[in-house]
């Protein structure tokens, strides 16, 4: 039992411009429903801002501008995941978070390549479960600096 | 074993024993003849004796004990004070703190104290008696405990004057509790409405303050000015119940001049009349100096005071939504119970933010101690001015900069500061001037330690350094100013033409440099040559408080440091004139930049056209900007937090904080915004 679990990769899923992401579940620290989110001048569009996390000031990313998809206004199922990669606290708003499963590993995928993308390299690789797609994020490659200096240019 | 446990504490308490030691011998050199200051050294040692003996360090305990004979033989005038025994008692007491710090290190506390031992008893046995002065101080403690309106201040005779004028009548009343009492603070605030509706209070002994908090016996003397008679005065206070007596006197300047300079004679008078007079303030001195000594604490973990923190702000994220399920629901006995909650749980707040914050004088207090024993060894003048000792810093900060900050001075006193022949040679004045200045700017603390010495000399530090090969020749003509002077910092330096023992072993400024750096701060050097320098510690507020005035743009909030902040005006848009395309003002005679907050932060909403605008002047050194922003909404102590480790460098945004309502305001980094 023990062996075979070690295989599987314990993710967090959610809805994102309707395609289901995942991420691993180790990084997330909690969910939240959307809260008053205090705007951060000078910083780039897909940083909402800030907010009050139980004392503690979070950042705040819209995952949607963050991977250039168009903005959609927050409903009743819109979620902040609250991350902590790294010595960070950053959370991500979602359309939806609902699921936590185990993919295996055999079933993770490289990213499909297509040419003349850049964004392809927050993309850890894709799993194929029954008829779901689940797109692998890399948190590092979301989150980097360099990044941001790119997308704020 | 098991004395282990009490290893931390007996350190802790004798560190806080030897620092009232230190602070009172220095009040006694002042003040040679005050017993009180006595007493408390002599509690101190005492204390320090019988703790150290039950620990088992017996050095400790026995130089304390011979330290605490001499002591004693003060206290009871069998011995006078003189500049002698005051050196002899410092000395014990430094050999005391080296005994504590061993044994923090981890050592016995052993330590060869014979001959300071020896000291102490041969100023013990010398026996000079001086009755004289005995009688003096105790007529002047006896003369002090009696109850009298203290001193007027200028403004209060000029009130008391001017009423006199206007045909007011002046009274000193003094009011006697009955001894069954049971809420006195209640019946003083009675009687004080009854006597601001027929008149003013203009003073009052106890402070007012003071009678609300019961501190006081039964009975409390005040001046009034109004306008009706003795009889009516005394029979409207009287309808206050359980008052006793009621005395009202017709009070006039004239007694108060007569009674100072007759205060000489008027001794035994002044112990049974209430009579103004000036011993007042010897009274209240001896007060503050016994508050410091009974302020009792207790140690707590400095993680459970972050985890009450941060329960607390959750508590009023949720006061937050209290409020405004109450302000919709509008039933009054919710909104009572809402509002006397606020009001609590405002109260908690304070104190819980205050609970962490240590003013920087607990640092800096030991430093008179140390530059008078450092002058004295190097043979110079040193006067030391401390400023900003109230700068609150965070505790973890305070623990980790006193041994940076010891080095800075030493480093001053011994390099800094010249002989008081060389600096009369150079025309300065023979007392070299050291300053230690604390104060909070944007997001950080900034202590300074600045002298009046001969300054970094340019040219030597290059040498030393190419000598040293910490730079090349090549490197070095090409390095400005400040880049010569931060190479003192590097390892391996010394500029000391001369090793002392003071300073100089090398080894010093770049641990300084190091634990600065790794409180996440960075130190500045400034130096004019043969003008002194000025060593600029910046230090981060990973948590402090600090005074903002809230403002608003649009719907968003901002907080501005108010240390940074001359004050606010309101500008008509015809006063706003343009210099080369920027709009500025003429700001008490100086030309002022506007600078518009909804411009700078791109706050979204539409740019209204106003004839007034909000303006908070704003100031860093001797510059100047007006903000221009929609509404002031307040001022507020808030927390300052930071953006986290993901938003580094925001443009003009020094932190964050998190408002009464839960909700996060930005705080401005004025200083970005002047440049």
């Amino acid at each position: 039992m023990s062996e075979e679990s070690k295989q599987f990769l314990k993710s967090i899923v959610f809805q994102l411009n309707k395609e289901e992401y995942a991420m691993p579940v180790d990084l997330v620290g909690s969910i939240e429903r959307m809260m008053h989110i205090t705007r951060v001048p000078g910083t780039p569009n897909f940083v909402k801002g800030v907010l009050n996390l139980r004392g503690v000031v979070t950042p705040i990313i819209d995952l949607r501008s963050r991977f250039g998809f168009d903005d959609l206004s927050y409903t009743e199922s819109t979620r902040m995941i609250i991350i902590h990669p790294n010595n960070m606290e950053v959370g991500l708003i979602v359309d939806a978070a609902y699921d936590v499963i185990d993919i295996p590993n055999e079933k993770i995928e490289p990213a499909p390549e297509v040419v003349g993308t850049e964004r392809i390299e927050y993309i850890d690789g894709v799993a194929k479960l029954e008829d779901r797609l689940l797109i692998l994020l890399n948190i590092d490659k979301v989150l980097s600096h360099e990044s941001i200096k790119s997308l704020a240019k | 074993m098991e004395m282990n446990e009490y290893l931390d504490v007996f350190i802790e308490e004798s560190k806080e024993h030897i620092q009232s030691l230190n602070d009172h011998l220095l009040e006694l050199e002042k003040n040679p003849t005050n017993l009180d200051t006595v007493n408390e050294i002599f509690r101190s040692a005492h204390t320090l004796k019988g703790m150290s003996a039950t620990m088992g360090f017996q050095d400790l305990a026995d130089l304390t004990h011979k330290m605490e004979n001499v002591l004693d033989a003060v206290r009871n005038n069998k011995l006078s004070i003189d500049s002698n025994i005051l050196d002899v008692v410092f000395n014990a007491v430094d050999e005391l703190e080296s005994m504590v710090f061993d044994i923090i290190g981890g050592g016995e506390g052993k330590k060869d104290v014979s001959v300071l031992v020896n000291q102490l008893q041969a100023i013990e046995k010398g026996e000079s008696i001086n009755l004289e002065n005995k009688d003096a101080n105790n007529q002047e403690s006896k003369t002090s405990t009696s109850l009298q309106i203290g001193n007027l201040d200028q403004f209060e005779t000029a009130v008391l004057q001017q009423s006199a004028e206007k045909g007011f009548f002046n009274y000193q009343l003094t009011v006697t509790l009955q001894k069954t009492c049971l809420l006195k603070a209640a019946r003083v605030y009675m009687i004080f409405e009854i006597l601001e509706q027929i008149g003013e209070v203009i003073k009052s002994e106890p402070t007012v303050s003071e009678l609300e908090d019961e501190n006081f016996e039964f009975d409390f003397t005040v001046i009034l000015v109004t306008k009706d008679s003795v009889d009516e005065v005394k029979q409207k206070v009287l309808k206050v119940s359980e008052i006793d007596t009621v005395e009202v006197e017709e009070f006039s300047l004239d007694n108060l001049h007569n009674s100072e300079t007759a205060l000489v004679e008027a001794e035994t008078e002044l112990q049974n009349n209430v009579t103004p007079n000036n011993t007042t303030s010897k009274k209240e001195v001896k007060d503050s100096v016994k508050e410091q000594v009974t302020s009792k604490t207790i140690r707590v973990n400095i993680e459970r005071l972050d985890a009450l923190m941060n329960l607390f702000e959750e508590l009023v994220i949720d006061r937050g939504r209290l409020e405004q399920i109450s302000g919709t629901l509008r039933n009054n006995e919710l909104q009572e119970t809402v509002e006397r909650m606020s009001r609590i749980s405002g109260d908690l707040q304070n104190i819980i933010l205050n609970m962490r914050m240590v003013p920087i004088d607990q640092v800096f207090n030991r430093f008179p101690r140390m530059v008078r024993q450092l002058a004295k060894d190097l043979d110079k003048k040193i006067d030391l001015q401390i400023f900003g000792a109230d700068t609150e810093l965070d505790r973890t900060v305070i623990d980790e900069i006193g041994d940076p900050l010891v080095h800075l001075i030493r480093n001053a006193l011994d390099h800094g500061i010249e002989t008081p022949a060389i600096r009369k040679e150079k025309g300065k004045p023979e007392e070299g001037v050291l300053k230690l200045n604390a104060y909070h700017s944007g997001n950080h603390v900034f202590i300074e330690i600045s002298d009046d010495g001969a300054g970094i000399n340019r040219e030597k530090v290059i040498n030393k350094a190419v000598s040293n090969g910490v730079i090349t020749l090549d490197e070095a003509n090409t390095l400005t100013d400040s880049q010569v002077y931060q190479l003192i910092m590097e390892s391996g330096f010394s500029t000391a033409d001369q090793i002392s023992d003071i300073s100089g072993r090398g080894v010093g400024l770049d641990v300084v440099r190091n634990t600065i750096e790794s409180l996440g701060g960075n130190i500045m050097i400034d130096s004019n040559n043969g003008q002194g320098s000025v060593f600029s510690i910046q230090l981060p507020l990973t948590l402090s408080i600090i005074s903002v005035m809230l403002v608003e743009v649009q719907e968003e909030k901002f907080a501005i440091p108010l240390s940074s902040i001359i004050e606010t005006s309101i500008v008509n848009k015809k006063d706003i004139m343009q210099a080369h395309n920027k709009q500025v003002i003429d700001f008490r005679g100086k030309v002022v930049p506007l600078i518009s907050v909804k411009e700078v932060f791109n706050v979204p909403g539409e740019l209204t056209d106003e004839e007034y605008f909000s303006t908070v002047i704003i100031r860093q050194g001797d510059k100047m900007a007006g903000l221009i922003v929609d509404t002031f909404i307040g001022q507020q102590e808030v927390v300052l937090k930071s953006l986290g480790n993901y938003l580094t460098d925001v443009f003009a945004i020094s932190g964050a904080t998190i408002l009464g309502d839960g909700q996060v305001a930005l705080i401005v980094d004025t200083n970005a915004l002047i440049k």
